[in-house]
């Protein structure tokens, strides 16, 4: 059927696939340096939250993928483990006598083991099959454990959730973690740490054998593997690591809410880990980066944000199941072939009338919602730094037009693209 | 005793109500081995539209033109949504009718706003049908459970007794059989899933004024129907209708009778605490069932999931 695939040590991409680590090993240093010196550019504090948030959702959405991107496994109640280990946390910073003899840099270990315990008791029973039935636990669970935080007040706090204080664990190397700056270099920390963690356990033969169960699980049972356990061991690493992103959570915000274990944030890491792809490592990452700009950005600018994000989302399942990281990825093989600089020109051509139409989509759409919602007698609004009354007809026409252009010249020059592409992934030709 | 039929007849409309919804999240499930997370949201777009439709031709029309735009919105969805995703495997369909559910309810949010419509009981039900030791009965309960059984009954007749049922429940278990014969199978597919959407589209035209016409009307019912087909098994009819009911009766019962945690340990020989405002254990103590009520399903649901797989009545367990 395919060919065999060889491999060749001199040429970079491919070393990657032999298992080298010289080049592996590269976007992890890089990634390091951004990250260490990403607060010197970006200095102000609602940066440095922004940035804490990301790692925070970057680590949630890699322990996430363990299940769904690894081992196949459509988790709907997940915000459960990272919420039980940020309560769990947030339960050792108000044992102020124990909590006086940690550092405050280890807790999230023990929102990792909560987590993993709670895996370790749910994953018992719900990993005993993939596919709908474990979804469908994952859910009754998460509306289980969810609807209890208003029940059991003694762990959950009920409707105002629990807070306390990170500066009384005992100082780390004299840092008592007053400072935001402070506390994100923590949060990188273990962002790197888990990261790595997790990208080492997609190595081990476990994490290898996951892959194996989700594609095939009865030949990989034939092979001798319970596949239930393999699934078991992927779970309770994902807990861990879920534990993990709910310590830094309470580390980050000094409060745990309902609002963390709830259906909405498992919808939510869902949404994230998809949108950047579940089929590559790095793919809940660039999902986590991105879906954390564009809700802060978006939301700052309208109030419509969560229905771009939903029709994002939909958009994203319907034509690129493989999320941003599979886009990205499928350009590969033409930078392989160097014939990346004969798609710029019809990229251009299209994607940047597109782009226009699309934002005049958005304008019709924000047209309207101030049409229909905004309070009588107020009739200016401002879109893209321009302000004009929602009840004239012109906005209405420029708007349109724009779109319909937009929109028209990227369907009229889809074909090219589609050419230049197909000739883009055909090897030989003058180059 | 008389609380205990007042109880049995609110049970029976909830759960008439879940069985409406269920019965088409069932034969869909049963049909493309997809469970549709977005069927509650079609039932909230049927009362949406039935509102939109009764403030300009009345509820009767609401009644009649709602499940039907529904039902061409589900078939829509069935052909240009989820059989694209199809070729990708079924946790993309899963993940695609989730996105569907939260773009609906925000789309809905988009149009009607974030408050509840007035959309409320017309006025030639809007009486006392009879009461029962001073605990009234609306005659509009009486309409739902006349509405919700008539349905089952059509939907039974028409899966078992007429041809198009029996191409259908061919189609169910040999689709390539049943495309070899010559019927155009995705058009059957289409034509149950607008039908499933319908009957969810119905319950929300029925439901919208009693329970409130609000965008997160969806999510507060979206999971229970779940819940509901699950402990039915997957795929049976017969499944959903004895969940639905047990469902609706066993959170009903609930909240109505305050059955205390602490009580019940009693009764079976475990003695309070001495010091109970101080034990970790104080809020399994102080249960009491309406606090529970709208978890037991969930619980039951877990229960099932782990000691038959199956459901109920559920032959298989994929």
């Amino acid at each position: 059927m395919t060919d065999q695939i060889t491999t060749d040590p001199t040429k970079a991409l491919e070393r990657m696939r032999a298992g080298s680590m010289t080049l592996t090993l590269a976007p992890w240093l890089i990634a390091i340096v951004v990250l260490v010196f990403l607060p010197m550019v970006f200095t102000n504090n609602s940066a440095l939250t922004i940035m804490n948030q990301m790692s925070i959702t970057i680590v949630f959405a890699l322990a996430y993928n363990m299940l769904l991107g690894q081992g196949g496994m459509l988790s709907f109640g997940h915000a459960v483990y990272a919420g039980v280990g940020g309560f769990a946390c947030m339960h050792i910073m108000n044992m102020s006598d124990f909590f006086e003899t940690i550092p405050l840099v280890i807790l999230p270990i023990f929102g990792g083991l909560f987590g993993m315990g709670l895996a370790m008791i749910v994953g018992s029973f719900s990993t005993r099959s993939a596919g709908t039935v474990f979804a469908m636990i994952s859910l009754g669970v998460g509306e289980l454990i969810a609807a209890c935080s208003v029940i059991i007040v003694a762990f959950f706090g009920g409707e105002e959730g629990i807070s306390g204080d990170r500066t009384y664990a005992n100082p780390f190397f004299g840092i008592e973690f007053l400072q935001q700056i402070e506390v994100y270099y923590l949060t990188i920390a273990w962002l790197v740490i888990s990261a790595a963690l997790m990208y080492l356990w997609s190595r081990t033969p476990v994490g290898r054998m996951a892959n194996a169960v989700r594609d095939n699980p009865e030949r990989a049972e034939f092979l001798g593997y319970s596949s239930r356990w393999v699934r078991y061991y992927s779970f309770v690493a994902s807990g861990f690591f879920c534990g993990i992103a709910g310590g830094l959570f309470a580390i980050n915000y000094e409060i745990l809410t309902e609002e963390n274990l709830n259906t909405t944030s498992s919808g939510v890491i869902l949404l994230v880990t998809f949108l950047g792809g579940v089929g590559f490592f790095f793919g809940p990452i660039i999902g986590a980066i991105a879906f954390t700009l564009l809700q802060t950005v978006l939301s700052l600018s309208t109030e419509l944000w969560a229905f771009y994000a939903g029709v994002l989302f939909v958009a994203t399942v319907m034509f690129f199941p493989g999320g941003l990281a599979g886009l990205l990825m499928m350009h590969v093989p033409v930078f392989k072939l160097g014939k990346a600089h004969r798609l710029v020109m019809p990229y251009l051509k299209t994607l940047l009338p597109g782009a226009i139409g699309l934002l005049g989509l958005a304008a019709l759409v924000e047209m309207t919602f101030h049409f229909r919602h905004a309070a009588p007698g107020d009739e200016e609004m401002t879109i893209f730094w321009t302000t004009f009354n929602s009840h004239d007809v012109l906005p209405w026409v420029i708007a349109l037009a724009i779109t319909v252009i937009g929109l028209g010249i990227t369907k009229a020059t889809a074909p090219a693209l589609k050419e230049a592409w197909n000739e883009a992934n055909t090897a030989g030709g003058a180059s | 005793m008389d609380l205990i039929l007042v109880n049995l007849i609110d049970g029976l409309v909830t759960g008439l109500l879940l069985f409406m919804l269920s019965a088409g999240l069932t034969l869909i499930f049963s049909m493309m081995g997809v469970l549709n997370f977005a069927h509650a949201s079609f039932y909230m777009l049927g009362a949406y539209f039935a509102y939109q439709i009764s403030v300009a031709l009345g509820f009767w029309m609401g009644l009649l033109i709602a499940p039907l735009l529904v039902g061409v919105l589900g078939a829509g969805v069935e052909r240009y949504g989820l059989r694209r995703v199809h070729q990708y495997g079924h946790v993309p369909e899963l993940i695609f009718t989730f996105g569907l559910a939260l773009l609906i309810e925000e789309m809905v949010q988009f149009v009607w706003g974030k408050n509840q419509m007035p959309y409320s009981v017309p006025e030639v039900l809007n009486f006392t049908a009879f009461a029962i030791s001073g605990n009234s009965i609306p005659a509009y309960k009486i309409f739902m459970i006349f509405i919700s059984i008539g349905i089952f009954i059509g939907l039974l007749y028409i899966l078992t007794k007429t041809r198009v049922g029996m191409i259908i429940q061919a189609a169910l278990s040999y689709p390539r059989t049943v495309e070899a014969l010559g019927h155009n199978v995705p058009l059957i597919f289409m034509g149950v899933f607008g039908v499933g959407t319908a009957l969810a589209g119905l319950a929300g035209v029925i439901a919208g004024p009693v329970l409130g016409t609000f965008p997160g009307m969806a999510f507060v019912l979206g999971s229970i129907v779940f819940v509901t087909i699950v402990i039915g098994g997957l795929g049976s009819l017969w499944g959903a209708l004895v969940a639905s009911l047990l469902i609706g009766w066993i959170t009903t019962f609930a909240k109505s009778y305050n059955i205390e945690m602490e009580s019940l340990l009693n009764a079976i020989g475990i003695s309070t605490p001495e010091n109970l405002s101080d034990s970790v254990f104080r809020d399994f103590w102080s249960l009491t069932s309406p606090q529970i009520a709208d978890i037991l399903p969930y619980i039951l649901m877990v229960l099932i999931l782990i000691f038959r797989p199956a459901g109920l009545f559920g032959k298989r367990s994929s």
